[in-house]
């Protein structure tokens, strides 16, 4: 047997794709049991209509990572109160792959979406990064010249790795600083029309976590932290 | 008519509704869950003496839509954006029909826009060009995700949407109001996904595709695509409240709009009555965009706004604006996107 604090350390590594922010963080996991060789989570989301794509891989996800959890056995994930609640539960538990969800529906598995999202993820931590260095008077050649090694340490920085390292980019100390979502490098040149696209895609994914936030907390009657 | 510091505007509601989501019209949970998921947008985003009871939110009256458009909320010309959802409701969400009804008694007030289907393919295609010519429609609102039978979307660039793409290029519907998830076909892409506007507002360049909610949550696609494309506009419903509960944020949307679009191409909307566009256009007409340093986010001008508030929609409408109005001047800076169409 496990315990409840494993498990939502587990699920503390389980990120909303599109939010790029874990899903105990976001408020989504309610309720954790953990039994005798299986665990039970329920997660909830900010509205009915949340796309089902997007649910379907934060349930999977929440599966894999309990039961990867020692001594946890089998996970149950309960998805509620969403219109395709049915099909998602069924479909994780029984491991159905997303287009065994919805036949008819879907025409492959959502790995070319998770990509899609995990570089809009890395555009928008590389871009915050990289303001707040020119905020602190950084030139652009400079900043195109700045490895990873230069980088003080911080949570936003391991972050940062984190999501270079899952789209395969290297993230040893040598490397560049700014490189484009397939690794290429940012001349200095290119440094300020490179950030302001990524600026619109901090912005969008900001935006809509925090409105996600606020849809939740109306949703479900939670206390609403002020807008920051 | 909305007149503040000496300044005059002239209000285009770009998308408003009149719409029936009492659990009498409710066909199934989904038509339930549909109509709870608009109300808790309007409780999150509506200041607290803006908001309705539920059963008023599920069907509201003629009165108060006209009481709150006309009387109180400034608004010269309503434009309807029908909602079919008819596997949701056993009458329809808001069908054109229903709107027509208002249009007919007070044809001042309104636009009236159409709907088509391409998954009706040459049934519905008859049936769309009785419509559009029975009330001279000049737009269409299209709701790519709307789900019918077992299908949950269609693309913008499917063969049979061109056909009927085809069909209001021939028939003067030159405005396509285009509404995004929250899903799509194939299910497997993102939900919101712009990508298909992008070749139909390449190949049809007489029409003007309006994406609607600027296409949130996909602002960065949505400037991306308005780059590309001069006929791409963004419609502000949904975006537009945000200015009360998260002003820096509403602040950064117009900010990136303004930026890589201009101010030529976006377009005021209350999406009524998921909020009121008294206090909307209250608060635009006041705000500034308060931005850091480094984003160097364009001046919101009382120009600007008067052309985000109804003069870009009068363009597209051809809609009479009063002489009263002040015609802007050219802007100064030009968008990334600039080849505005006019």
């Amino acid at each position: 047997m496990t315990t409840e604090a494993a498990v939502l350390g587990a699920l503390g590594h389980v990120r909303d794709p599109e939010l790029d922010e874990p899903i105990t963080d976001l408020g989504f996991v309610t309720d954790v049991e953990v039994g005798e060789g299986a665990v039970r989570v329920r997660l909830r989301l900010p509205t009915y209509f949340c796309a089902p794509n997007f649910a379907y891989l934060m349930v999977a996800d929440a599966r894999a990572a309990v039961e990867a959890v020692p001594g946890a056995g089998r996970a149950e994930i309960v998805l509620e109160d969403h219109h395709a609640s049915e099909e998602i539960n069924t479909g994780v538990a029984q491991g159905r792959g997303f287009a065994g969800t919805f036949p008819g529906e879907a025409t492959g598995e959502l790995d070319e979406l998770r990509l899609v999202f995990r570089r809009k993820a890395f555009l928008a931590r590389q871009e915050r990064l990289a303001r707040s260095l020119l905020d602190a008077g950084m030139t652009t050649e400079r900043l195109a010249a700045m490895r990873l090694g230069d980088l003080e340490d911080g949570d936003e920085v391991r972050k940062y790795l984190a999501r270079r390292a899952e789209l395969g980019l290297p993230v040893d100390g040598d490397a560049f600083l700014l490189v484009d979502p397939a690794g290429g490098r940012v001349p200095a040149d290119r440094v300020v029309a490179s950030l302001r696209f990524a600026q619109t895609v901090r912005i969008s994914i900001e935006g809509n976590a925090s409105f996600c936030r606020g849809m939740l907390a109306t949703r479900y009657g939670l206390p609403t932290a002020a807008p920051p | 008519m909305y007149e503040k510091d000496g300044e005059k505007y002239f209000v285009v509601d770009g998308h408003m509704h009149f719409w029936d989501a009492s659990p009498a019209n409710q066909k199934n949970k989904y038509g339930a869950g549909f109509i709870s998921c608009f109300y808790d947008y309007h409780r999150n985003l509506s200041p607290p003496e803006y908001v309705w009871p539920q059963a008023k939110y599920e069907k509201y009256t003629e009165q108060d839509l006209m009481h709150d458009l006309f009387e109180t909320g400034y608004v010269d010309i309503g434009i309807f954006q029908p909602t079919y959802l008819t596997d949701f409701y056993v009458n329809g969400f808001n069908t054109t029909e229903q709107d027509a009804v208002l249009k007919e008694k007070y044809p001042d007030k309104f636009v009236l826009n159409g709907a088509f289907d391409p998954r009706l393919e040459e049934a519905g295609l008859k049936d769309f060009e009785e419509l559009v010519r029975r009330y001279n429609i000049k737009g269409v609102k299209l709701y790519t995700a709307e789900w019918r039978g077992d299908s949950r979307g269609y693309k913008l660039n499917d063969p049979w949407s061109y056909r009927y793409l085809e069909k209001c290029e021939e028939l003067g519907v030159k405005n396509i109001h285009v509404h995004k998830g929250p899903t799509i076909w194939p299910l497997d892409r993102d939900s919101f996904d712009l990508a298909d506007v992008d070749p139909a507002a390449t190949r049809f360049q007489g029409l003007n595709f309006i994406v609607e909610h600027v296409g949130l949550p996909r602002l960065e696609d949505m400037c991306w695509i308005g780059t590309q494309e001069p006929n791409v506009y963004g419609g502000l419903a949904v975006a537009m409240p945000f200015i009360y509960s998260r002003p820096k944020y509403f602040g950064s949307i117009v900010g990136e709009l303004l930026y890589w679009l201009g101010e030529d191409r976006l377009l005021f909307a209350s999406d009524y009555a998921l909020w009121h566009p008294k206090w909307l256009v209250e608060m635009f007409v006041d705000f500034k965009i308060e931005g850091d340093k480094a984003s160097e986010l364009p001046e919101l001008t009382p120009d600007v706004k008067r052309k985000i508030l109804g003069l870009n929609a009068a363009r597209l409408y051809d809609l009479e604006v009063p002489a009263e109005i002040p015609r802007p001047a050219e802007p100064e800076t030009e968008p990334v996107g600039s080849e505005t169409s006019a």
